[in-house]
């Protein structure tokens, strides 16, 4: 798995050589700060846990993975060297998978530096340690989900500003698909099995799931799969380029 | 060895490469010649694996480049059109990425990396970045990216494009150290290139190959070749004894400084008679030449003039 290995340092690397890296540490960290305080009224609410936290999460990952996936491979197709990476000796997969980790980390070190605030709420109150710990996990397999997904689509184009829109566009529709208002729509004469169906895309629901610290099965599939599944789009997209 | 069979490829009802076979042997410089758009960098592009071709099979060493891409690619080293690289990495941490990349162990990798290091004179910007460096330093830094596994196979898209002299005559002293025992394909619109490096050059034009001969070969195809030009104050005056001379065929007077050129009849050497007939009359020349040929204008026959191009295709069919 060296290829893999290479790939991956090179990517992380090039996140710290270029600015993007800490702008994204800071508008992360200050973003999640915001949310969970202001917006999710962390105090008021009287509890001691994360869900605040955990709940506004989904949002800030809509802005800000796109921003890290867009260049994943939009920028090497661009700068031509993608010819390079692609004539080395590495598999599509081995690229792809590389790249993903690398950028998993990344978010997974974003997320470990929000730890102040769970040092607040553990000086604050007592929480359910055990129901945190798998509120971080499913947040960092939906960041996961989020960064296959644009993965996949910065293979699909030269341009990161459309693969920011539309990975942001096919992340928006797995959050809100779940929910009552979307499944509503689909209520006139759709049978009840497929609206079920559909609501079990919900990127939301899973993640809700995970974050109540009821660690199922399902849920943990529902996003490895996905994961899989996103990536091997991508490397299917790649592989069609050669050939177009 | 670089094997193609009927390589072609298209991009919708363009045929950018088509048809291409080729077999290129070890020891050989291969230069691939041909006009803008002829297909150069389509035909490498799928010998690297990075394209595939819409019919038809190349092979690197053996190994087929769609079935065995690995293989093929441990095999070749390989320099993109443009001499693509990591604008925001040094030259160190790109090099080293390379060698990672290539598989070596640590003590290897870093043989190997001080070894290409010190073969393209890239000690003094490695801890530059490459986005900061000269175009010429960046062609260098893809070399040492294409050598740095020592390929039995190389394969380099125009690798003195951007250099100055000096570089160029370093880059063609690196190429001629390692074709000894290599197989090299380097693709180039520069004739002189193929004078300084190559024992065999291809010609294509519109995806198709159109020559395939050595240097001396093509020379000797010229209208140039065994010619022998001259000038004398006062040529003026010998222009009609040498037009009787039996061996020439025709005469030219240079409009801008007069220099006369003596064309000889098909397989006829006329150096000697030209140069007995000049002392003969008493001219004073200040300077006689034996021309080998152009190869620009055989370039420029071959790639425009579509039907002796045709008639060449058909006799390489």
């Amino acid at each position: 798995m060296s290829p893999v290995n290479a790939v991956l340092r090179r990517e992380l690397r090039s996140y710290f050589v270029t600015p993007v890296a800490y702008v994204f540490l800071v508008i992360f960290l200050v973003l999640a700060g915001i949310l969970t305080f202001y917006v999710g009224d962390f105090y008021e609410r009287g509890q001691a846990d994360l869900q605040p936290f955990f709940i506004m999460q989904p949002w800030l990952y809509l802005i800000l993975v796109p921003a890290i996936t867009m260049r994943m491979w939009a920028e090497e197709a661009k700068g031509g060297t993608l010819e390079l990476l692609l004539t080395l000796p590495l598999t599509l997969w081995q690229a792809m998978l590389g790249k993903f980790l690398a950028a998993w980390l990344f978010i997974g070190l974003a997320l470990a530096l929000t730890f102040p605030i769970w040092v607040t709420v553990n000086y604050l109150g007592s929480p359910d340690n055990g129901i945190i710990v798998a509120g971080y996990l499913g947040s960092w397999l939906m960041a996961g989900t989020f960064i296959a997904i644009g993965a996949c689509l910065s293979a699909l184009t030269r341009s990161q500003v459309v693969a920011f829109i539309l990975t942001a566009l096919v992340c928006v529709l797995l959050i809100l698909v779940g929910q009552p208002q979307v499944l509503d729509l689909f209520q006139g004469g759709w049978p009840r099995r497929l609206i079920n169906a559909v609501g079990y895309l919900s990127m939301l629901r899973h993640f809700e799931a995970i974050s109540r610290g009821v660690l199922d099965l399902r849920d943990l599939l529902y996003f490895l799969l996905s994961i899989i599944g996103w990536l091997l789009a991508g490397v299917l997209l790649l592989d069609l380029k050669r050939t177009r | 060895m670089i094997e193609t069979d009927r390589l072609t490829r298209c991009y919708g009802s363009l045929t950018a490469v088509d048809a291409l076979s080729l077999c290129v042997e070890p020891g050989q410089v291969l230069g691939l010649l041909g006009p803008n758009g002829a297909g150069k960098t389509t035909a490498m592009r799928m010998i690297s694996g990075f394209l595939a071709p819409t019919s038809g099979t190349a092979r690197v060493c053996g190994y087929d480049v769609g079935r065995e891409p690995l293989k093929a690619r441990r095999a070749l080293g390989y320099l993109p059109e443009g001499a693509p690289s990591y604008g925001e990495m040094t030259v160190r941490e790109f090099l080293r990425f390379i060698v990672r990349m290539r598989g070596f162990s640590q003590d290897a990798g870093y043989r190997r990396f001080h070894a290409v290091v010190q073969q393209l004179q890239l000690e003094d910007v490695l801890g530059v970045s490459i986005d900061s460096l000269s175009k010429g330093l960046r062609r260098r830094v893809g070399l040492a990216q294409a050598i740095v596994h020592d390929p039995p196979v190389l394969m380099l898209d125009e690798p003195t494009d951007g250099l100055d002299p000096n570089q160029k005559h370093a880059v063609r002293q690196l190429i001629d150290m390692m074709a000894r025992d290599r197989t090299i394909l380097i693709s180039t619109h520069l004739l002189e290139e193929v004078h300084a490096l190559c024992n065999r050059v291809v010609i294509i034009a519109r995806g198709k190959l159109l020559a395939d001969a050595t240097p001396a070969e093509l020379e000797a195809r010229s209208r140039y070749h065994g010619a022998v030009s001259f000038s004398a104050p006062g040529g003026g005056m010998s222009q009609e004894m040498l037009g009787r001379l039996p061996q020439v065929a025709a005469i030219e007077v240079d409009p801008l400084d007069g220099r006369i050129t003596v064309f000889p009849k098909p397989g006829e050497r006329i150096l000697d008679a030209v140069e007995t007939l000049l002392r003969e009359q008493g001219l004073e020349v200040s300077e006689i030449q034996l021309e080998r040929g152009r190869l620009d204008e055989v370039f420029r026959q071959i790639t425009t003039g579509s039907e002796h191009a045709d008639r060449y295709a058909g006799a390489q069919a």
